[in-house]
């Protein structure tokens, strides 16, 4: 059974329900909890929920060391940009602990971490950012593209006890999806297949899967039967999943709203050069954004964005190369 | 005020003293004795030991401390095992981290010493955050966090003691200022310095209580410190303590690529200011020996017990050279350990 909920609520949902199970749980950040009316404070109170000051290196700092104390902090960073403020925390600081000390400590953080808003927000607000992040052994990463998912997966995170870079991607936040009932965990580390098909496989991450499924029912309607695939974490990253898929359709597409270099889509397509070589029968696509900064005019911010039509071209180039090949 | 030291405990502090100043005197010699048996960077505490051992002795077991990479000093007075940490550096199995971390790692978790960062001014969030945990927990805990002069320029110091007084969290700020980032004089690059003033002043911004303490007499930092560490666990927040030592070893061994044996040069005052007489006078007022002179002189041990003492620290040490070398290196397969927990 499911109730439906908005993106965000569902990550809400996900953060109080830990909360309630878990007295080690906190949830502290920017610009939370202001108010004695706020929900979280007036339900778990000041020790669990705090506002903490606009000083990102103390706010993932202090999760740290909250965590080496046998806490589990959920850090509200809003956007994910902010991170970048405090870089060694997030890439150098939490991720090394667990194996500088030879397994003695452990940082079970969550980075909540809001991301893409390529609604006008211009060039420093708007970034997929989460290939640098997939890269830093230790650090796990989510990428949820449905409520149920950003439920799933936020309970995932709170209960791991590694530092997880949770990315909710800000345009997905009013969308509404069927969330699981009860307790609702999505092991982080699993793909989901969105859509069965054995004609090309698109692997697409966060916003874009809605835009990678939409752009598989134009190419049914012309006969041509994509299976798209969601890696819902990018660290660790479902390969087997992906792999699996390419076997059976010999064609790959990965989308992905980052820009080209660094991004997750240039690191699937290198696994599944390395790793699935013999099953592909056309190169492998790439419909990342386009290697500039984010514009704030919006027929700019699109031109640089995949999109539906993007999407659907590449998957018809993948396939008329497979035919000729 | 903190409980005054009696004979005992005078002598707990000069011991450990001693085992801090042997222990680094053995790794520094390692780099002569067994040449390639250290790697990369190792940065060492002596003339900092009455700072540490001063501070340390005002806390309880179940407090916790943060450092620095300079972190071989605080786990010996913790009652961390020697071996181990010898080990440790050494890169073998039976190391305290297993050899993951090094001697910039130290980490022992039994003893509180929950994480010694390598990035200069990191560590401090972490004890905040440490701090944030006691407060929510209860159990009246302490945090001691340890950090240079040098740190105290980056953000991280800043932003931490910020919401620590914000928040009257029990941490005790130490910031060790040894006079040197690197080879970097303060008065290069600190404000307070360059005018004149002592860097406790940066405590004013945060409005929390600001001291500067003789970081070479144990006694006064016990008694400072301590009087920081009732205070944050009396629920009224944190104090920063600036303790004034003199490193007496270069900032660390020479960085250099493989085929240049490694080896620690002379310190900074000689090598890059061409000042001997500054760091003359910093070993004539070493804090060690100037300690034990003061207890053997008012009478709290005799010159006898002091040099059992120092005898009995020697073998320790000796022994933990030894059981360091002999301890195998870890299985190459191991690097693939712990990446995640």
């Amino acid at each position: 059974m499911a109730h439906e909920l908005p993106y965000i609520a569902a990550i809400e949902e996900a953060i109080r329900e830990e909360m309630e199970r878990d007295p080690t749980v906190l949830y502290f950040g920017q610009n939370i909890a202001t108010h004695e009316n706020d929900p979280f404070l007036k339900q778990f109170g000041a020790d669990r929920v705090r506002v903490t000051p606009i000083s990102e290196t103390a706010e993932i700092g202090m999760a740290v060391g909250a965590a080496f104390a046998g806490y589990r902090p959920v850090v509200e960073l809003y956007m994910a940009e902010f991170m970048l403020v405090a870089m060694d925390q997030v890439v150098n600081e939490a991720p090394r602990f667990h194996y500088m000390s030879g397994g003695q400590v452990k940082v079970p953080i969550v980075l909540k971490a809001g991301y893409g808003f390529t609604a006008g927000w211009a060039g420093q607000h708007t970034g997929s950012i989460y290939g640098m992040f997939m890269g830093v052994p230790g650090l796990k990463v989510a990428v949820p593209s449905t409520a149920d998912d950003a439920k799933g997966l936020m309970t995932a995170a709170i209960r791991d006890d590694n530092p997880v870079v949770y990315f909710h991607h800000y345009l997905l936040t009013l969308e509404h999806g069927d969330v699981t009932d009860g307790e609702h965990v999505v092991p982080l580390g699993q793909a989901a297949v969105r859509r069965e098909g054995g004609d090309v496989t698109i692997v697409a991450i966060g916003w874009l899967v809605g835009k990678a499924l939409a752009a598989a029912e134009e190419l049914a309607a012309a006969g041509i039967e994509a299976e798209v695939i969601d890696p819902r974490t990018l660290a660790p990253l479902d390969t087997e999943t992906i792999l699996r898929s390419v076997e059976k359709t010999g064609r790959l597409v990965v989308v992905d709203q980052s820009t080209r270099h660094g991004s997750a889509a240039a690191v699937i397509a290198a696994e599944v050069a390395s790793e699935g070589f013999g099953s592909l029968k056309a190169p492998v696509k790439l419909v990342t954004a386009l290697d500039a900064t984010i514009p704030y005019s919006e027929p700019m911010e699109g031109y640089l964005l995949p999109d539906e039509t993007k999407i659907a071209a590449a998957v018809r180039e993948a396939v008329a190369e497979a035919v000729s090949a | 005020m903190p409980e005054p030291l009696d004979t005992q405990r005078l002598t707990w502090m000069l011991t450990q003293m001693l085992r801090i100043r042997e222990f680094e005197e053995r790794v520094k010699r390692t780099f002569e004795e067994h040449p390639g048996v250290i790697r990369g960077h190792t940065h060492l505490a002596d003339g900092a030991e009455a700072s540490i051992v001063g501070a340390l002795a005002a806390l309880r077991p179940d407090d916790h401390v943060l450092t620095t990479y300079r972190c071989h000093g605080y786990p010996l007075a913790l009652g961390t095992d020697p071996n181990a940490m010898m080990a440790e550096i050494y890169g073998r199995s039976d190391g305290l981290c297993g050899g993951y971390g090094g001697s910039m790692h130290l980490t022992d978790t039994a003893r509180g010493f929950l994480g010694t960062s390598g990035i200069v001014g990191q560590g401090i969030p972490h004890a905040v955050g440490a701090a944030y945990a006691a407060q929510i927990s209860g159990r009246g805990q302490v945090v001691l966090s340890f950090f240079g002069d040098g740190a105290s320029k980056q953000g991280a110091f800043h932003e931490s003691l910020n919401i620590a007084s914000l928040w009257k969290l029990p941490v005790v700020f130490v910031m060790e200022n040894n006079n040197y980032n690197v080879v970097t004089r303060t008065e290069q690059e600190d404000a307070n310095a360059a005018a004149g003033e002592p860097l406790a002043v940066k405590a004013t911004a945060y409005s929390m209580p600001g001291t500067t303490v003789d970081g070479g007499d144990p006694v006064a930092v016990y008694e400072t410190v301590g009087a920081a560490v009732d205070r944050a666990r009396s629920g009224e927040g944190p104090t920063l303590v600036e303790s004034l030592v003199y490193r007496l070893s270069a900032h660390g061994n020479i960085i250099a690529p493989p085929g240049i044996p490694l080896h620690f040069p002379e310190h900074e005052a000689i090598t890059v200011f061409g000042n001997a007489e500054e760091y003359e006078a910093a070993k004539r007022g070493d804090p060690v020996p100037r300690f034990r002179g003061r207890l053997v002189s008012d009478g709290t041990i005799s010159a006898e017990e002091a040099d059992a003492i120092a005898e009995q620290v020697q073998a320790e040490m000796q022994g933990a050279v030894d059981f360091g070398l002999k301890s195998p290196f870890p299985a190459p397969e191991a690097a693939v350990n712990f990446v995640y927990a």
